[in-house]
């Protein structure tokens, strides 16, 4: 019910035309084709694709790798679940607080610069750090891994230590097992990851907003700027857009990978 | 020799992404007891309570008191039906029904709709209906897309890998619908169920996308902090994130203790 009206609602409010003080019910195909048409759009999405493609690199390999260990490094059954637990429990706390931690870290005067500075290793301090596409990105990385962790270390449990012990006693070395084995029976669960940090990253518009300083854009920023100008039929025009590429996204990934057989 | 370094190699990356997962929360865990005159970095200008102190003055950072209270309520009933439809469904899913398919379809969907499309539309809605936005009505169904899908899945889970073997036996005995249920089902799913608690609990108590264009005039806590990364420059903001990190830690560590306790 909160769902499927809500989208309902979104899809029929982004045709109605609207000017500066009401909107108006109607049929208009006018906030498409300023959307489409408008050379903003296209960049914003860009910036937003390759925030995406980044984010979505970098959680895939250490979070395959944090499962991995989890896995098969850590021989006791009590650490594992403890150390998982460990991994999981901010995704328990706030999302905002775990943002405005990394402002002490990365500032003009924080820790970082502060100790690096004191080392020599530069004279001025870094400006790139905080409310940069770099903090931006930091964030992601900080906030969405433990999407990816989740779901690979449950799909990663489940292989067969047997077909391992087989490769071995095979002759396989260590990278041939990860690479001939591992990393394809560990597939469903990298999808199923992929399609969180997609997603998350896609649709974000605080972390943006707060990590950039203002100086970068997203799709999600965009829908709540115009949200903010009361303009909700070119705000709805965008997020079924946006709505069209997340699920083009993840029809692209579920076309790679079966990930049914995971449930 | 080369496995040994490798193992070590790992291990060594396992604790520096530990460290990366909670190195900036104890920075801000630790500035938040900056003395009067310290800023919002280090170096820490003496330790005090100080910016604990201001936070409870509501009028210097708006109102954090009714936020916190109106996040707390509005956890407490979200968890309080994420844990009631998801039991049922659960249940009910553990039999082929019609529109079973298209039910678990609209779940995972839920789940990966971006945020903000959420807000957008049930903000909408309420627009069109001509009824007001408040954060117990359509916050509340807001926030149930989210923690919803994250208690059924568990519950499948769980489901999944229930024998029904127990509940046959239950039956033999004479036990009725509702005793093999209470007696039988339930103590065994327990632990799980605390977990789902858990989930619906913490997701609504920090969820602010979602709640951004639904929840009316008045804040939740999520939404309070947001507003005041832009206006608030002092120490106060880390106060109010040490203290809603603690309360999390609390109520997480609280719920693992039951299902350790349940699970006996």
């Amino acid at each position: 019910m909160f769902l499927l009206l809500p989208m309902v609602a979104l899809v029929v409010v982004s045709f109605f035309d609207y000017d500066s003080v009401q909107i108006i019910p109607g049929f208009v195909l006018t906030n498409y084709t300023d959307v489409l048409g408008s050379s903003v759009t296209w960049r914003t999405y860009l910036n937003t694709i390759r925030f995406t493609a980044l984010v979505w690199a970098f959680t895939t390999v250490i979070g395959f790798a944090v499962a991995y260990i989890l896995t098969f490094e850590i021989r006791s059954r009590t650490t594992q679940m403890v150390l998982f637990l460990v991994c999981t429990i901010p995704f328990l706390t706030s999302n905002m607080i775990r943002m405005i931690s990394w402002i002490p870290f990365l500032g003009r005067e924080g820790l970082l610069n502060t100790a690096l500075l004191r080392t020599g290793l530069i004279h001025q301090p870094l400006e790139f750090l905080l409310f940069s596409d770099f903090a931006v990105v930091l964030a992601y990385v900080h906030l969405f891994t433990l999407f990816m962790v989740t779901p690979v270390f449950n799909t990663m449990m489940r292989i067969d230590r047997r077909l391992i012990e087989a490769a071995v006693d095979g002759g396989a070395s260590w990278w041939q097992v990860l690479s001939q084995v591992i990393i394809p029976l560990s597939k469903p669960g990298l999808a199923i990851g992929s399609i969180f940090v997609v997603t998350l990253t896609m649709g974000d518009f605080v972390t943006v907003r707060l990590m950039s300083g203002g100086q970068s854009a997203s799709v999600g920023l965009m829908i709540s700027n115009q949200i903010a100008l009361l303009q909700y039929p070119a705000a709805c025009a965008n997020a079924v857009v946006l709505l069209l590429v997340v699920l083009l996204m993840i029809a692209a990934i579920l076309r790679i990978v079966d990930i049914r057989k995971e449930l | 020799m080369g496995a040994q370094l490798r193992r070590w190699a790992l291990l060594g990356f396992l604790g520096l992404f530990i460290l990366f997962l909670y190195g900036p929360t104890l920075t801000i865990l630790i500035l938040s007891f900056q003395g009067p005159d310290g800023g919002l970095t280090f170096p820490m200008n003496g330790v005090s309570l100080h910016w604990f102190a201001r936070l409870f003055q509501a009028q210097a950072v708006g109102d954090f008191g009714g936020s916190m209270l109106r996040s707390l309520t509005l956890a407490t009933l979200v968890m309080a039906a994420t844990v009631v439809v998801s039991l049922a469904a659960g249940m009910a899913f553990r039999r082929r029904f019609r529109g079973a398919n298209a039910l678990f379809t609209l779940t995972v969907t839920s789940l990966i709709i971006p945020s903000i499309l959420v807000s957008l539309g049930v903000g909408l809605l309420y627009n069109l209906a001509g009824w007001d936005t408040d954060w117990y009505s359509s916050a509340f169904g807001a926030q149930l897309t989210w923690t919803l899908p994250f208690g059924l899945l568990i519950m499948f889970a769980v489901f999944n890998r229930f024998n029904p073997a127990w509940e046959e036996a239950a039956r033999d005995q004479g036990a009725t619908p509702w005793q093999s249920f209470r007696h039988v089902v339930l103590p065994i799913i327990a632990p799980s169920v605390v977990g789902v608690a858990l989930f619906g609990f913490t997701l609504s108590y920090d969820e602010y996308a979602r709640t951004l264009l639904t929840a009316g005039s008045d804040n939740t806590l999520p939404l309070e902090i947001i507003g005041m990364t832009t206006s608030v420059t002092t120490p106060v903001l880390y106060a109010l994130g040490t203290l809603t990190t603690v309360f999390s830690a609390v109520v997480i560590a609280g719920a693992l203790c039951a299902m350790r306790l349940l699970k006996r």
